[in-house]
């Protein structure tokens, strides 16, 4: 043990002088530098024990000790003496303290010794680890710079490739545009070429025509029996300048024939097309006239302006006589209103869009906030009532325990015992009672629980549904106008021209108000449904899962919103220790010397 | 489905006549003419010599017959047989001879294209018309029978010339913006002409009638052009089909492109039907499978059984690999046909020859593609509904509609090889040509009247 001291004993040194966070208090540090002034002189003392004090030299060793004693503090190992001339005594008492007092002194350091052992041990582990840590960190660096550079290498090598690719497609190019040159001048030449020759041809052709006709050939002659008649009976006319004419005339004819059945074709399809745009300017307008009072009430400047153009363009448009008016300013007024209305639905179908996804997610929050805390609550009264209720049980037991221990015994005291026991029956009664009623209780709320749960998840589907057939009405608002609106729209176009426009506006509003309040009652009715259910335990469910999931994963995930964190806290004393454990493997895994530093803190901790 | 007896036939001349009552054809030197219910032969004319090419006048009176060899034209009447007519055009030639719309006018073409000469069967007037320009289609008529664009070639230069039908006077004579014209073609409504360019040269001119250049559209420049060229009945769309494998729909209105066909090897939508033929294995029992593979396979003339099969996408066409340093390379759209209706457009892809692609016109895509065993020879539309006929020079006959599609053989001894093939007027009955005899088939027009003899294969469905 001594040799392994001293072996180890300069790093030890070492190592508390490096670890600064081993918080030492300067009474051990001293203990230990005497612990280690301390051990060769005891080795000393153990080797040279039959040296040191022998029968002649006792006195000297007593007296050396005794010395050696006051030096390090100790209280004399003689007797005060009461005159110099006397010899000093050995304080016999004094010596025993002294040994009691080195025993301890001995046994301190001993400890001491040991925990710098113990201590220095972890830090040589954690040297290793760190070291080991080092190593492998070191490795991965050179491995990555090794890739790095191998990466660089390729990059290059690409850019090389690049560059050589550019300079081939640079090269095919000039080529394309060398062969495109040659095709030309071949072109050129072939055509000049084939002129040459044809003009060659030609030249025979006109040499033989004069060979072959003008020789009067015999040969080239019509046998016919007789003449037929021609096929529309007609004898052939004479050609003249009145023909040559008339023929003009006729292909003018035809000409023009086609051109006015293509006009009349073209005519039809633009009736076709303005009919279908006329329609869809009606729905739309139809469409769009219930949420004109919105903007108005809110006396929004840019679309209230745009839409009252749109209606004086609805009212001017809507006379049949225009449409059959084919003039340029008209078009122009009806492709620009067109747009017009066009971009209005757009923005208003775009902004319903937005409505009903706003509207899905507010709901979902509303109903996730409320029910959770709710659940929480609901969740911490259950816990704390199942606790009273098994602290009753047991207590209980206990007397039933007791009852049964004590039915063994005298009979005057059974009989005092049953007195007493009657009455405590009759207690147990009552209190038994008064569990029942409890129990009953405990079991009304968690039916009432499941009730509301099944309640709020009927509710789910009701709102879910009636959510559905708004936007179903929307849509079909959008399509089916004309059932609703046609006479609406009729009526609405007569009235137009006329000033008394608020009667129109009065006749329609029912009309109108249909869709309009529909889409104000959906919000509305959403939110009149959470807060009438503050249990929402369909939703509770899905908070459920979802706290589970959280207690699965991670801290973290608690503390993503401020809203949620607070009914989370509850829960999260409750289940701290899950966390913790939960948590554990995924910390050792991912920082090992993290985890390790930690330990070691923790022990140093404990030992100071 | 029935078919008739099969009769003798040479050089491919068998005709309807057009009111649809008469049917011509010829053996050597020996035109027939049949009535098409009964098939007794009303007329048998004989000619000088063995005939090329025969055409009904428009009145279906008269029938002629050109004897290219000879420079002959024999015409004959129906109502008189004992008329007739003949005539030669001598020492200068002939190479194509044709009726003019109102059946009492041939034109005939001299060789070298040195003159086109109007005969009068009315009078003794003859017109001769010079330039005329040597090309694929350099005459067309409209259909009206009024008027005739003419393909001219003066120093160099490419002209049309119009002229009015009754009295063969010009009516309007104007150069062409091409290089070297290659075909004419009228709009079903006659008042716009088309003018493509050389396959040199990606070129389509529209003209008017009275020759104003309503429009020009060229796709690309510096490659094979123009292939084929077909308007629609309702004269609202022009398919282009060029030597890139596409077919581009130009409009009426804009005279732009609408939208352009490519015509891929691999089909992967799988919202096109492939049908694709299938050889039915005959006879051939599992044991006994025939080492060197039996004629059926060798050559597609042997009479084995196919039907038709709905291949699941993706599906490879067979495909050729054009020569590419040869003249008229076998790739681009060789052939297309608008149904009677404008709502199917048939195309052929020359380096795909076993396909045809059918695309909806109402819906501008491809709707069904076909693969025949063999490459096919000619396709041709029902005139009354949309049902088209395809032949393949083996010894079926494929019908497709929207229904579905049937591949019929023609019964008979020995093979039959169908090289051609043309409707009658009223859609009951077809004509299938081989090299050496034609037969009609008769097709019902209910449904269900089909003979188990006729080996359908439909794919599930008739074709009725």
């Amino acid at each position: 043990m001594g040799d392994w001291m001293t072996v180890t004993d300069p790093e030890s040194k070492n190592i508390s002088q490096n670890t600064s966070e081993t918080k030492m208090s300067p009474s051990s540090l001293y203990s230990q530098q005497v612990l280690c002034s301390s051990i060769p002189l005891s080795k000393n003392v153990h080797s040279f024990f039959s040296a040191f004090c022998t029968e002649q030299n006792i006195e000297q060793s007593i007296s050396y000790l005794d010395q050696e004693l006051t030096t390090f503090g100790f209280p004399s190992l003689y007797e005060e003496s009461k005159g110099k001339e006397t010899k000093r005594e050995l304080n016999i008492v004094a010596v025993l303290n002294c040994m009691n007092e080195l025993l301890i002194l001995q046994r301190k350091n001993l400890l001491a010794q040991e925990n710098v052992e113990t201590q220095n041990l972890k830090l040589g582990s954690d040297m290793d680890h760190l070291q080991s840590c080092y190593a492998k960190l070191k490795e991965q660096l050179e491995t990555s710079r090794r890739e790095m550079i191998g990466l660089q290498e390729r990059d290059r090598q690409l850019q090389c490739k690049n560059r050589n690719l550019h300079q081939l497609l640079k090269n095919e190019k000039d080529e394309v545009q060398k062969l495109q040159n040659i095709i030309a001048s071949r072109a050129t030449q072939y055509n000049h070429d084939m002129k040459r020759k044809e003009r060659e041809y030609n030249k025979l052709k006109e040499r033989l025509h004069q060979l072959v006709m003008n020789k009067k050939d015999k040969k080239i002659a019509m046998e016919v029996l007789n003449y037929v008649g021609r096929a529309d009976g007609k004898r052939g006319s004479w050609r003249t300048g009145k023909t040559e004419a008339r023929n003009e005339d006729e292909m003018y004819k035809i000409l023009l024939n086609d051109y006015e059945y293509r006009q009349k074709q073209i005519l039809m399809e633009n009736a076709e097309l303005k009919k279908v745009l006329q329609q869809m300017k009606k729905e739309m307008i139809s469409l769009l006239s219930p949420q004109k009072q919105k903007p108005r009430e809110r006396a929004d400047d840019g679309t209230g302006t745009v839409l009252s153009d749109v209606e004086e363009d609805a009212g001017e448009l809507n006379r049949e006589s225009m449409w059959d008016l084919s003039c340029e300013t008209v078009r122009e007024q009806l492709t620009n209103s067109i747009r017009k209305q066009w971009r209005i639905l757009k923005s208003h179908v775009e902004k319903l869009d937005n409505q009903v996804s706003k509207v899905h997610l507010e709901g979902f929050n509303d109903e996730d906030v409320i029910s959770r805390q709710d659940h929480e609550q609901e969740t911490e009264k259950l816990e704390l009532e199942i606790q009273q209720c098994k602290e009753m049980i047991k207590t209980q037991q206990q007397l039933l325990q007791q009852q049964l221990a004590t039915a063994c015994d005298d009979d005057t005291t059974s009989l005092l015992r049953d007195c007493y026991l009657l009455e405590e029956k009759e207690r147990l009664k009552e209190e038994w009672s008064l569990f029942k009623e409890q129990k009953k209780n405990f079991e009304k709320e968690r039916r009432s629980f499941t009730e509301a749960a099944i309640r709020l998840g009927l509710e789910r589907k009701a709102f879910e549904e009636e959510r559905a057939s708004w936007l179903k009405q929307q849509f079909l608002n959008m399509t089916t106008f004309d059932h609703q609106n046609s006479e609406n729209v009729k009526l609405f176009s007569a009235f137009s021209g006329s000033s008394d426009r608020d009667n129109l506006t009065v006749h329609s509003r029912p009309q109108q108000k249909k869709p309009h309040s529909v889409s104000n009652g959906s919000p509305a009715c959403t939110s009149k449904l959470t807060k009438s259910l503050p249990a929402s335990p369909s939703t509770s469910d899905f908070c459920q899962t979802r706290s589970c999931v959280s207690e699965h994963s991670s801290i973290n995930v608690l503390n993503i919103s401020p809203e949620e964190s607070k009914p989370n806290q509850v829960g999260r004393e409750c289940t701290n220790p899950k966390w913790s454990v939960a948590s554990r493997p995924g910390a050792q895994e991912g920082c090992y010397s993290g985890c390790s530093v930690t330990c070691t803190n923790s022990h140093v901790e404990k030992d100071d | 489905m029935n078919f008739s007896e099969v009769f003798k036939l040479s050089g491919l001349l068998c005709k309807f006549s057009p009111d649809g009552k008469y049917l011509a054809s010829c053996v050597q030197y020996r035109l027939v003419v049949r009535d098409v219910n009964t098939l007794q032969i009303l007329q048998l004319y004989t000619c000088l010599d063995q005939i090329q090419h025969i055409e009904w006048s428009a009145d279906s009176l008269f029938i002629l017959c050109a004897m290219y060899k000879r420079g002959l034209v024999q015409v004959w009447s129906l109502e008189q047989p004992e008329w007739h007519c003949r005539i030669d055009e001598g020492s200068a030639g002939l190479v194509a001879s044709c009726w003019s719309p109102d059946g009492r006018h041939i034109l005939n073409t001299t060789e070298f294209h040195l003159r086109i000469t109007v005969w009068s069967l009315c009078t003794k007037s003859v017109s001769y018309i010079k330039y005329p320009k040597a090309c694929q289609q350099g005459i067309t008529f409209t259909r009206d029978g009024r008027y005739m664009a003419l393909a001219e070639r003066r120093d160099c230069k490419d002209y049309v010339s119009v002229f009015v039908c009754s009295d063969w006077q010009l009516l309007r004579h104007f150069d062409t913006d091409t290089q070297d014209l290659a075909g004419i073609e009228w709009a079903p409504n006659g008042c716009v002409l088309a003018v493509w360019d050389t396959c040199l040269e990606y070129k389509v001119l529209l003209y008017s009638l009275d020759g104003r250049l309503l429009s020009a559209y060229c796709a690309y420049e510096w490659s094979l052009g123009i292939k084929s060229v077909a308007w629609s009945p309702s004269s609202q769309f022009l398919a282009v089909g060029s030597y890139d494998g596409k077919v581009r729909i130009l409009n009426h209105v804009t005279w732009k492109m609408i939208t352009d066909f490519e015509h891929p090897a691999t089909i992967t939508n799988p919202k096109i039907v492939v049908y694709k033929e299938a050889e039915k294995s005959p006879r051939l029992a599992l044991g006994s499978l025939a080492f060197p593979p039996p004629r059926a396979a060798a050559s597609p003339l042997a009479s084995t059984e196919s039907k038709y099969e709905i291949a699941s996408v993706p599906v490879a066409l067979q495909t050729l690999k054009p020569v590419a340093d040869r003249a008229n390379p076998k790739i681009g759209i060789g052939a297309l046909a608008f149904s009677p209706n404008s709502y199917f457009l048939a195309t052929r892809n020359d380096n795909v020859p076993n396909a045809i692609w059918i695309w909806d016109i109402q819906k501008l895509r491809l709707f069904v593609v076909l693969e025949q065993l063999s490459p096919v020879r000619s396709f041709q539309w029902d005139p009354q509904q949309p049902r088209l006929a395809i032949c393949t020079g083996g010894s079926k006959v494929y019908l497709w509609s929207p229904a579905g599609c049937v591949s019929v053989q023609v019964p008979g001894e020995g093979d039959f090889q169908v090289l051609s093939l043309c409707w009658h007027l009223n859609g009951d009955s077809l004509a299938l040509l081989s090299k050496d005899h034609f037969c009609l088939c008769f097709l019902e027009t209910e449904a269900g009247s089909v003979q188990p003899s006729d080996s359908w294969a439909a794919t599930g469905r008739t074709c009725a």
